[in-house]
């Protein structure tokens, strides 16, 4: 198949300082990691001919860092096509427009960024002498939930799980087992958030958020960006490595509702058209990938990947991860190798899509997975749409 | 500190002020019979407009459950009780929703509900409560 993704190569890529609360100017973030990546595929700023962001506008709720505007405002690229937003495959939405772009031939070298800041803008909301006045409305999707007490993805998440538990039998230790994995990989992670040990009992007793989803099972947030280059292959020679990454197939189709509580419910919802619109354009199997890298914003949405992408059936999920062998870096499916957004920090998918390619370079150092990995899947999302890719080597 | 309540619009006040008579309405087409949450402006099945909001029974099943134990507003102090409903005459319709006059640990998936309307500002919200055994 001739496919839009065999036209473009991962050539470069870059991450700002890691951490909570760092209390810098996001935008600043978002540069370094522009600067890096752009150095990590040996090019400048006058070889980059697009920008892709995931999310906009840097937000004063911290959720975006920077966008076009603000990165563009400092890089000056003069991009001759660029594309920013929320409504996308999922947080790697933009990687798969780059895609299209670069095969459609609009552009030779595209930087894509993500950058959040929320730790540090929640702490000056709180400190702010002049907070601006809180609605006591609520309006939009949002208006469907709050208003009931379900403030936060970690209520609505926790109504999946508590499905999958009593359907299935999954567990408590089962998902601990996701999170315990997590956060033996981080230590070995030189910028997670979380290194120190994680014990099963440290998980079960720590207190709960809403059941069956207790602290451990959530991510944590932080400040920080990624970015990344991506080249048109032929150009991609022109890069530092001589193996860039190749991308074998990316899906984000939607076949669910676009909601929360309407449609899917056993899973995290919009995971089902990203996986099958892949797997669609690959000939390559779940049993061909060597490690997976995919979007643990909560221990259960975790497992949802594993079961939607086909690496168990079903419902067989809780059983896959159980014990935590299977899925460690020397198991036969290693998960989120750089401890996920769970313990490395929520950069909000894009620690997943830098992790692969570390892999995939042979760069992991001390946490490399072994056996020289061939193949990863990355996902991002869920709940809001999500994006799935197959990344492999150069 | 006020609880949040729904920003009322022309297009969603039918459902938040409809408790108001102690009754639950949603939108249905008349064309088809398809019944429409979150509100829209043509069915997503049979593209018809004729659309007006219809009374429900108020009776609905338990599908998923979970005890909200983390303080995330001032007014609503921990544990409470966050479930997900299904609307008898339509399982496809859902409400994220309280089962209230409980306790949170009582509710099972499958359980049958009945709703009862909680005023929030210019809001009634449809809270649920367990049917009598
Ligand atoms: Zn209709």
């Amino acid at each position: 198949m001739d496919k839009f993704e065999s036209r473009s190569r991962i050539t470069g890529i870059g991450m700002s300082q890691v951490g909570r609360r760092l209390g810098v100017d996001p935008v600043g973030l978002a540069i370094d990691a522009c600067i890096a990546a752009l150095a990590d595929a040996g090019l400048t700023r006058r070889d980059i001919d697009g920008l892709a962001c995931h999310m906009g506008p840097v937000s004063s709720d911290g959720y975006s860092g920077a966008g076009i505007i603000d990165v563009e405002e400092v890089l000056r690229i003069h991009p001759r096509w660029f594309v920013s937003g929320h409504e996308m495959a999922g947080h790697s939405g933009p990687l798969l427009q780059a895609a299209l772009a670069i095969a459609a031939g609009l552009c030779r070298h595209v930087l894509i960024f993500r950058c959040t800041w929320e730790t540090t803008a929640l702490a000056r909301a709180r400190s702010d002498r002049d907070p601006a006045p809180q609605a006591p409305w609520v309006e939009g999707d949002h208006q469907w939930r709050l208003p009931f007490g379900a403030f936060s993805p970690a209520n609505w998440i926790a109504l999946y799980a508590d499905r999958h538990f009593n359907k299935y039998g999954t567990t408590r230790e089962q998902l601990g087992a996701i999170a315990l994995n997590a956060r033996a990989n981080a230590a070995l992670n030189a910028y997670a958030v979380y290194k120190d040990p994680l014990t099963m009992d440290d998980y079960l007793s720590a207190r709960m958020i809403s059941t069956p989803l207790g602290l451990y099972d959530c991510d944590v947030p932080c400040d920080g960006a990624v970015a990344m280059v991506l080249s048109a292959a032929d150009a991609a020679r022109d890069t530092r490595r001589p193996n860039p990454i190749r991308i074998e197939a990316m899906g984000g189709q939607t076949t669910e509702r676009w909601s929360w509580d309407q449609d899917t419910i056993d899973h995290e919802p919009l995971m089902k058209g990203a996986a099958s619109s892949m797997w669609a354009r690959t000939d390559l199997k779940p049993a061909d990938v060597a490690m997976a890298q995919i979007y643990d914003g909560f221990t259960f949405n975790c497992l949802s990947w594993i079961e939607t992408l086909g690496f168990c059936p079903t419902g067989e999920g809780g059983r896959f991860v159980e014990g935590g062998t299977r899925i460690a870096l020397d198991g036969e499916l290693p998960i989120n190798t750089h401890g996920g957004q769970l313990s490395a920090g929520r950069l909000q998918g894009y620690g997943f899509l830098h992790e692969a390619c570390v892999q995939l370079w042979g760069e992991a150092g001390d946490r490399q997975v072994p056996g020289d990995p061939q193949v990863s899947v990355v996902t991002t999302g869920g709940g809001a749409p999500g994006g799935a890719i197959l990344l492999t080597q150069g | 500190m006020e609880r949040p309540y729904p920003r009322l619009t022309p297009e969603n006040a039918f459902f938040w002020t409809s408790g108001s008579d102690g009754t639950l309405r949603f939108l249905r087409c008349a064309s088809c019979g398809h019944f429409l949450h979150p509100p829209l402006p043509r069915c997503p099945i049979c593209l018809g407009s004729k659309i007006a909001s219809v009374a429900v029974s108020g009776r609905a099943k338990v599908v998923a459950r979970t005890i909200n134990h983390h303080a995330w507003h001032a007014a609503f102090p921990p544990p409470y009780l966050i479930a997900l409903v299904e609307i008898a005459e339509a399982p496809y319709v859902r409400l994220t929703t309280r089962i209230i006059n409980c306790e949170p640990d009582e509710v099972e998936i499958g359980a049958p509900v009945r709703v009862v309307f909680e005023r929030q500002g210019p809001a009634w919200l449809p809270l649920f409560e367990l049917e009598p055994k």
